[in-house]
């Protein structure tokens, strides 16, 4: 059999099933092997999600490796999974942060090891199905189901206001994503009253001709669903909660993948099944993320808490996803995705660095550090990579997303871009500013004078991040590439729609040539 | 005078008649030969098991859509009361499987309540079937005062005494207005059939102000028996204080009984009344929906919440019941199916873990219940995910058709209502999986409670697998279901 002919998307997405099952045959006092198990299953998925990026053609923008199978059949919902550009780089990310995250809570989590693991690997399997699914249906039971797993890895696993911050964090999701299952069901009707065919068929909502009016509405219940998930202020405030209460892995996940699922939403949806809806909303979007990417700053700037600083400093990066996303125009577009990935990688090694930092001290308060650079040089140095790539330093990363977006969003419009490179200013000062309290100057603290230095695993698990960090950065032509052809299709089909729109509300007669 | 005796299809009534001889078999049995208690239930639960496969293949396969009238046109045996049938017959059956090991540890006469349950499961039949008004009031007394006394059937315990006292004092209370209702139908158009009535108000389209009244006594009365909300005090007290497997079949069978005779009724005797009694119905079901899950937030006793939480669902029924059309009923339809196999499977835990007299009920007493009974606390996170509607559960494929209705039939407010609705739900179902799994237990101050006296109870566990399994299928592979629902919509005139 060929192996274009396998279903790999179906195959990465389930693998990690698999690994589950393996891991409840097993004795829950069996810590090691469950952890290994765990961590071989991530890496086989990691394998398996290979074959994606090798055999992606760039060149198309059109849905790849497409598997459609009926599924309830009377409703017109199908199986339907497939990838473009911009979900295949998000995939990638999703089975690469899995491994990664799988292999940081090895000394970090010691009880309940089993349900530990099997809910980072059903969080995989739901990951890797939103950003695989072309059915409504289907993703939307992706987008759910992966809430359950998180739930419980901040609920069991996290902080002292763990269960607080799990409640809040599951009832604001949903409270988003039911008003989207309602949109949904909207556009299902109307497309069967349009083309009297029942279908859950993400594509073919693309470019459907939906009245202006109507798409005002249906966007912005589609734009709570994922402003909530993103988080644009002010809808960010489940955030610091739930990064500061879970766990390691769990805020690696969280930020590194889950907020990607947002963005990923307005991409997949709001953007090219409303069109005129999306042009409308621009000014809208761009205050929010402006206000996202200051406030965050200045919220980041005044925590005394690293991992509070790590989530806030993520509601002003993830403004500037949503800045360029909505200039609407290539260098925005494809800055604000490659950003998506950028912000995984380097807010997950943040939170990669942080829990190193906790599970020595058992505190993450900035005071309780300083001089830290003495007793742990490798750490030091990585950890300053790690901000450099955060702050937009160039040659790393953060500069490539963030330099794109900034041209997107200039094209489009000059006070909000001028106003959102005050977040870039303020971004090196909160960083640099605590990277300075917690790593140079002499060391205050007894306790920070026996601090062992990095284990071989702890760069196992960074390492291969840095990589991708300064891979971006020297050579981001590899992941555009990827990505081009997608975002200019998706262009295409916010601005043709526009003009159409606007000819026929001038009524003005195009010559057709 | 000459007596006509009309001709009768017996074979519309198999089933019926089947859980009507084991239910007076096993009452003889106790008399008679006193087997051993669960020898009792092993007998109930084949009766239910002979009505399923007669209701499944009597006439024929249930897939394909049938139509049989008999006893004059009192009697209706179409896909719509078939697959109600199917529920109850499915609800009584996991019932008895919760009840063969309960039955023991409480020490309770065997006979009478499987008994019981089987003749309360016959009215219900009755009232799925029911094509004038006559046996569906039948099927609802045979029903209920089962039921009254299943309610009170922990003698020894006064909360399962005055539960069944409130419920019989209401329940009759309730029944009056039922009653009258159908007399002034009968009244104003001169006859008891479903049929008579639709015939009399289409051709007669006058003033006569006894049908409107007639209408909503009969909405009173049904609205009792759903629990929906003004008319749901009763519900609380007595899903408290019935005995756990009795709370779990009364939430499941029974509703959905009341259920089909309200749509049977409304939708066949009087589409003509439609516009008056939808804006009713729109009302009664954005107060029962909104009043349940909001009272469910405060309270700490299991059986009680899931009180509210049946409450709250009865709302989301009506809301399919409002919508109509095409995937209204059947929407009914396969969320009452899907609302049985999770709640049943809920109070299967529930009674687990209650032991003896049920002394835990609390959500104080489910704490840490993750760590000491892993695989009962799995069961019940599934149950309480599918009650708050999440995917892929049986539950949510359930709401989406419902609010699916909803939409297609232009009530876009009450979706939205509904869905909202629903996330309120999920802070109170999530509390107890708070409870089972992030809390620590508080150190233990008195001696070490007991294990369960249920600890042994293979027929719970059977209960709560197909409650699972049955959960999971019909989340994730829910087209055979859906076939079949869509071919038990009633058929309009």
């Amino acid at each position: 059999m060929n192996i274009a002919q396998l279903p790999i998307l179906s195959i990465t997405t389930y693998l990690p099933l698999a690994g589950i099952g393996l891991i409840c045959c097993m004795r829950s006092t069996r810590h090691d092997l469950i952890r290994w198990t765990a961590f071989l299953t991530t890496i086989v998925t990691f394998v398996a999600s290979l074959p994606i990026y090798f055999g992606f053609d760039e060149s198309a923008w059109q849905m790849q490796f497409v598997e459609h199978v009926p599924w309830v059949q009377r409703f017109g919902i199908d199986y339907h999974m497939g990838i473009d550009g911009i979900s295949l780089l998000l995939v990638m990310l999703t089975t690469f942060l899995s491994a990664l995250a799988v292999l940081s809570t090895w000394s970090a989590v010691k009880e309940n090891v089993k349900g530990y693991m099997v809910c980072l690997l059903f969080l995989e399997v739901g990951m890797l199905g939103v950003f695989c699914a072309l059915d409504f249906f289907l993703f939307y039971v992706f987008w759910e189901v992966m809430l359950i797993p998180m739930y419980f890895i901040i609920g069991i696993w996290g902080g002292p206001r763990r269960i607080y911050a799990a409640v809040k964090f599951f009832i604001y999701t949903m409270s988003g994503s039911v008003l989207m299952l309602v949109a949904i069901l909207s556009l299902y009707f109307m497309m069967y009253k349009a083309t009297g065919e029942y279908t859950f068929d993400i594509l073919k909502y693309h470019g459907f001709g939906i009245p202006a009016g109507t798409q005002f509405w249906l966007f912005l219940a589609f734009f709570l669903a994922f402003a909530i998930k993103v988080p644009m202020f002010p809808f960010h405030t489940w955030l610091p909660d739930a990064h500061v209460e879970a766990p390691t892995a769990g805020s690696v996940i969280l930020a590194g993948v889950l907020l990607k699922m947002g963005t990923y939403g307005f991409l997949r949806f709001n953007l090219p099944i409303f069109p005129q809806a999306t042009h409308q909303f621009v000014p809208f979007i761009f205050w929010l993320a402006v206000i996202g990417i200051v406030y965050g700053a200045f919220v980041s700037l005044a925590q005394d808490d690293i991992k509070k600083m790590v989530a806030y400093s993520s509601v002003s990066h993830l403004g500037y996803c949503m800045l360029g996303m909505f200039a609407l125009n290539v260098e925005g577009l494809e800055g604000s995705t490659i950003q998506m990935i950028n912000h995984g990688l380097s807010t997950g090694a943040l939170f990669l660095i942080v829990g190193m930092l906790y599970e020595r001290r058992h505190t993450r308060l900035i005071s309780e550090y300083g001089g830290v650079m003495k007793v742990m040089p490798r750490f030091a140095a990585l950890f300053l990579l790690v901000c450099f790539s955060s702050i937009g330093v160039p040659g790393l990363n953060g500069f490539i997303g963030e330099l794109l977006i900034l041209i997107g969003a200039f094209k489009a419009s000059v006070p909000f871009a001028s106003v959102a490179m005050l977040g870039l200013l303020l971004g090196a000062v909160y960083l640099l500013w605590m990277y300075k309290r917690v790593m140079y100057g002499p060391i205050t603290r007894e306790e920070n004078q026996g601090l062992k230095d990095m284990s071989f695993r702890e760069i196992a698990y960074l390492v291969p991040i840095l990589v991708f960090i300064v891979w971006i950065g020297v050579a981001p032509k590899t992941f555009l590439n990827k990505i081009h052809a997608s975002v200019a299709h998706l262009i295409e089909q916010v601005n043709a729609d526009n003009r159409l729109a606007k000819t026929m509300d001038y009524g003005t007669d195009y010559p057709h040539h | 005078m000459e007596l006509i005796i009309p001709t009768i299809n017996f074979s519309a009534v198999y089933a019926e008649i089947a859980i009507c001889v084991f239910a007076l078999a096993i009452l003889m049995a106790q008399v008679l030969v006193k087997p051993s208690q669960n020898l009792l239930g092993y007998v109930a639960l084949l009766g239910v098991l002979v009505a399923l496969l007669i209701n499944t293949y009597v006439p024929s396969a249930m897939a394909t859509p049938s139509s049989a009238s008999t006893f004059s046109g009192l009697w209706v045996l179409d896909n719509y009361s078939r697959f109600f049938k199917l529920i109850f017959l499915l609800g009584t059956g996991l019932t008895i499987l919760i009840s063969i090991a309960y039955i023991k540890q409480e020490a309770m006469p065997p006979g009478e309540y499987y008994a019981m349950l089987l003749l309360a499961t016959l009215g219900m039949m009755i009232m799925a079937s029911g094509a004038d008004l006559m046996p569906i009031f039948l099927g609802i007394e045979l029903m209920s005062i089962s039921l009254y006394v299943l309610t009170g059937f922990a003698r020894s315990r006064a909360i399962s005494n005055e539960a069944a006292l409130k419920y019989f004092l209401l329940g009759s209370f309730a029944t009056g207005f039922l009653l009258y209702g159908m007399a002034l139908l009968y009244g104003a158009t001169g006859s008891t059939r479903i049929q008579g009535i639709f015939t009399y108000i289409s051709q007669n389209s006058g003033n006569n102000h006894l049908i409107p009244i007639g209408m909503a006594l009969l909405l009173i009365g049904f609205g009792f028996k759903v629990a929906a909300v003004p008319f749901h005090m009763w519900t609380p007290d007595v899903y408290e204080g019935a005995p756990a497997p009795i709370t779990a079949f009364m939430s499941a069978g029974p509703k959905a009984a009341a259920f089909a005779a309200l749509v049977r009724v409304f939708l066949e005797a009087l589409p003509a009344m439609h516009d008056q009694w939808v804006t009713i119905i729109w009302w009664i079901a954005v107060l029962t929906m909104s009043v349940g899950n909001v009272i469910a937030l405060v309270q700490d006793n299991l059986k009680r919440m899931l009180a509210y939480s049946s409450i709250a669902h009865a709302g989301y029924v009506l809301v399919g019941f409002v919508a109509g059309g095409q995937l209204g009923t059947p929407g009914i339809l396969f969320y009452m199916l899907a609302y049985t196999l999770m709640n049943i499977g809920a109070f299967a835990i529930i009674t687990y873990i209650g032991g003896l007299g049920e002394e835990r009920t609390t959500i104080k007493d489910y704490t840490g219940l993750g760590y000491r009974y892993p695989l009962a606390a799995v069961a019940l996170s599934l149950f309480l995910f599918s009650l708050a509607g999440i995917p892929p559960t049986a539950g949510f494929m359930g709401k989406f058709y419902l609010f699916s209705a909803a939409i297609d039939a232009g009530y876009l407010g009450l979706a939205i209502i509904g869905v909202l609705n629903s996330v309120v739900s999920v802070y109170f179902y999530l509390k107890v999986t708070v409870a089972m799994y992030m809390r620590t237990p508080e150190p233990q101050t008195g001696p070490e409670p007991a294990r369960p006296a249920l600890a042994v109870a293979p027929m719970l566990a059977l209960a709560v697998v197909i409650s699972a399994y049955g959960v999971l299928r019909l989340g994730i592979f829910p087209s055979v279901y859906i076939g079949l629902v869509q071919n038990a919509n009633l058929i309009l005139k």
